[in-house]
């Protein structure tokens, strides 16, 4: 590199590449249209002269209307700022862009989901497959003329429901799912999960052949999962395995995949709020909280002050429930059967009693709305909080400090395990907990300071091994810090109104587009959405942080031996709620 | 590597082990089994075993607490039913997963709509218990349920709740939600007045 970093600033590029470089100049849009053929150079010079190292989201858009698709990528520096947001546009008939995966890995996922969900063809990828659905399947669903089965309107509400709404359950209306697509020439029959698979098994075909042990061992693929207890989930790890040595891994998902982003899209702006509970089902709070960012900023709005503290209450609330699951499991992982989960899991009864209290409800709770929250604290829901947080929570962290972190086993399978050098996690795309884990201290609280996050003193936690254990004292630290945050919380949280304006039941979104990011309990969490002024959003896209951190599993567990890897997948915390989508 | 931390965390469990006995021992009967006793186990000192005996026991709901919704109707003075929906609908267009039908009365002379339901369902298989119709309910008539206890035998005849099932009186909502009965009530009470103040005035 000639040049150093320019770093922390914000330039304008158009200087840097008059010729081809175009700001994006539509309404309500931002950032820059890259020509795809000049894409591979762009990134490269953001990456290693402007000191965008951490590649944050890929996603693309269907234009159906303009005949165009559009892949849109989010980039940032991990020493902060606002995400830079830039464009390749294509033929909606023939959408090949070149693939980013050599410059940004983080991006390897992510393209294989635009690729599966929307149809574009990224060049150059190592290994463009599915990713949540299945090999063989017919069309890409996320394209706007792709009709689900049981597909009734374009858009909710349907005009079947009223005023003449004569109830039809779904399966009556469709006996024999009379709109599911197969591709040409497929037999249900016949049909069996071997012939889908052979297409991953082929990619292992390099490393199968040319063992180099001196046992002359014989490599051998090994299945974890899908139906595995370690697994969080039905998850699968396809494990290419040299006597206990392992090779490589690739993770399947998708099993519990339902399109969300399509209900999405067919579902009104605040209709998607409930179904963002869904995502990480362990931390509802947090994704109400990223979708209401990201349409708050589009409509241009801000909730009132007393509405503010409290969406960080739940927020880190949240973050404490999310981190003692997270903990409990991986000592499920690591063999203490039960115990340690039970432990953390009475602390979160106690924490979900408050959700259920101000929501309705324990785990869906949709309580965020535009502008606001649904409804105020209802009575002695704040002595609840202060109660756990200035006596009980700051006692059992220390308990479970004193319990779980000094124990020899737990050091033993946990010290040097898994581990992802600062590099490497900013390479793939790592955020959150593992990310700070591996010494970058990333975190968007204070990188890019959301909701009134700006005034509250915390630390932001981070360890420097980059092994499973680092993460789990990343993760212990972090609870505690969101301690002292809801301390200052609870100490200043005014009097006053927690809705702005009167509540809405359809809200009017100007055209534009947005992305909202908060720091979830598991990483960067993002929504991007395009609004062309309707009732419904365009495009509606979450980027999810246990998927993307998913990128680097195989990068952790390369090297290490086959029982380590239940455990460094319980290191990563991943919630298939959110993977699958 | 002295085993030093293994011990220490042992002594952890050990101290919770003896906890629930000493816990059981201080409170005796009434720490099972008794309305005092449930609410001790959900407090944030709680001490010993905090597990409620489901069914046996049950975990009190907090007022906000929603599960599938239900009509409110005020009763009649010869008992009639008089529901307070309008069926004007928003409930049936907010609703996410649209698993609210309403048909709407017509007057059978003039043909226009008249402000009451002539049917209405909910498809509970597909509800969400998101809340949200009754948050943007105008009319205060379709509420969030307490009883989650809804569990049948046939899926296919008994999971679409036609308006009688649904059908609640207003005496219920106001015991499982006194403080929002109480804040509607008073906010209804405040708009009839105005009302009738208005009417004074131009009259």
């Amino acid at each position: 590199m000639a040049e150093s970093p320019v770093v922390g600033t914000q330039l304008n590029l158009l200087d840097h590449f008059p010729e081809w470089l175009k700001k994006d100049e539509r309404p309500g849009f931002e950032g820059y249209i890259v020509p795809a053929e000049h894409l591979l150079e762009f990134a490269h010079a953001l990456r290693d002269r402007f000191g965008y190292d951490l590649l944050s989201s890929v996603t693309g858009v269907d234009y159906l209307p303009e005949g165009k698709m559009e892949v849109v990528y989010h980039a940032l520096q991990t020493t902060g700022g606002p995400v830079l947001n830039f464009k390749v546009q294509v033929d909606r008939q023939n959408p090949v862009v070149p693939s980013v995966v050599s410059i940004w890995p983080g991006a390897d996922f992510q393209e294989r989901e635009a690729w599966d969900l929307l149809g574009i063809r990224f060049e150059g990828h190592p290994d463009l497959r599915r990713i949540l659905m299945w090999e063989g399947f017919a069309g890409h669903p996320l394209r706007k003329d792709w009709k689900e089965p049981y597909f009734e309107e374009e858009a909710k509400p349907y005009k079947s429901r009223w005023p003449e709404g004569h109830v039809q359950r779904a399966e009556d209306r469709h006996p024999l799912h009379d709109n599911v697509d197969y591709p040409a020439g497929f037999d249900p029959d016949s049909w069996s999960p071997e012939t889908a698979d052979d297409v991953l098994y082929k990619t292992y075909q390099s490393i199968m052949e040319g063992s180099d042990s001196e046992l002359h061992t014989d490599r051998m693929i090994v299945n974890l999962g899908p139906q595995h207890p370690s697994t969080h989930g039905v998850f699968r790890m396809v494990v290419v395995l040299d006597g206990e040595t392992v090779v490589d891994v690739k993770p399947v998902f998708g099993y519990l995949h339902r399109n969300h982003e399509k209900i999405g899209e067919r579902c009104t702006w605040l209709q998607i709020m409930p179904f963002t509970d869904r995502l990480d089902y362990i931390s509802s709070m947090s994704n109400n909280f990223g979708y209401a960012l990201a349409v708050e900023r589009l409509m241009g709005i801000k909730p009132p002050e007393r509405a503010e503290y409290i969406r960080v209450m739940m927020a880190e609330l949240t973050r404490i429930v999310s981190h003692l699951i997270s903990i409990g499991f991986l000592l499920n992982d690591l063999g203490a059967y039960f115990t340690p989960s039970l432990y953390a899991l009475e602390e979160r009864e106690l924490i979900l009693d408050i959700f259920e209290a101000v929501s309705g409800s324990r785990m869906m709770c949709n309580y965020f709305r535009f502008g606001g929250v649904a409804r105020d604290l209802p009575e002695g829901v704040l002595d609840k909080v202060k109660e756990l947080v200035f006596e009980r929570l700051p006692r059992k962290i220390d308990e479970f400090d004193r319990y779980l972190t000094r124990n020899e086993i737990v050091r033993v399978r946990t010290e040097g395990v898994g581990v992802l050098t600062a590099e490497q996690a900013i390479a793939l795309s790592a955020t959150g907990p593992i990310l700070r884990a591996s010494g970058v201290p990333y975190d968007i609280r204070r990188a890019d300071p959301y909701s009134i996050y700006d005034r509250f003193d915390f630390d932001v936690v981070v360890r420097y091994h980059g092994d499973v254990y680092d993460r789990y004292l990343v993760r212990l630290e972090e609870i505690r810090q969101s301690i002292r945050i809801l301390q200052q919380v609870v100490r200043d949280i005014p009097e006053g109104p927690v809705q702005t304006g009167k509540p809405q039941w359809q809200v009017r979104v100007p055209a534009g587009e947005s992305y909202g990011r908060v720091e979830g309990p598991k990483g960067e969490l993002g929504y991007y959405i395009v609004s062309n002024g309707k009732p419904n959003p365009w495009r509606y896209h979450v980027r999810a942080p246990s998927f993307v951190n998913l990128t680097s599993l195989a990068q952790m567990a390369r090297g290490g031996k086959v029982a380590d890897i239940v455990v460094i997948l319980g290191s990563i915390d991943i919630v298939l709620g959110e993977v699958d989508r | 590597m002295n085993g030093l931390g293994i011990v220490r965390g042992l002594w952890v469990t050990f101290k919770h082990f003896i906890l629930t006995y000493i816990e059981d021992i201080r409170t005796g009967k009434r720490r099972y089994y008794s309305p005092e006793g449930i609410l001790a186990r959900t407090k944030g000192d709680v001490q010993g075993a905090f597990t409620i005996q489901y069914p046996e026991e049950k975990y009190p709901v907090p007022e906000e607490f929603r599960y599938i919704p239900f009509l409110v109707y005020e009763e009649g003075e010869n008992g009639q039913k008089n529901y307070r929906c309008t069926s004007c609908g928003i409930c049936a267009k907010v609703c996410p997963p649209q698993c609210i039908w309403i048909v709407r009365t017509n007057d059978l002379n003039t043909g226009k709509p008249i402000p009451a339901p002539a049917e209405f369902y909910i498809d509970v298989d597909i509800c969400m218990n998101c809340g949200l119709c009754a948050e943007y309910c105008p009319f205060d008539a379709i509420k969030m349920d307490h009883d989650y206890e809804i569990a049948s035998y046939n899926r296919f005849t008994d999971h679409i709740f036609n308006k009688e099932r649904l059908g609640k009186p207003l005496s219920y909502y106001a015991q499982i939600r006194p403080q929002n009965f109480a804040r509607e009530e008073a906010a209804r009470k405040a708009e009839m007045e105005a009302k009738a103040a208005r009417k004074a005035a131009t009259a």
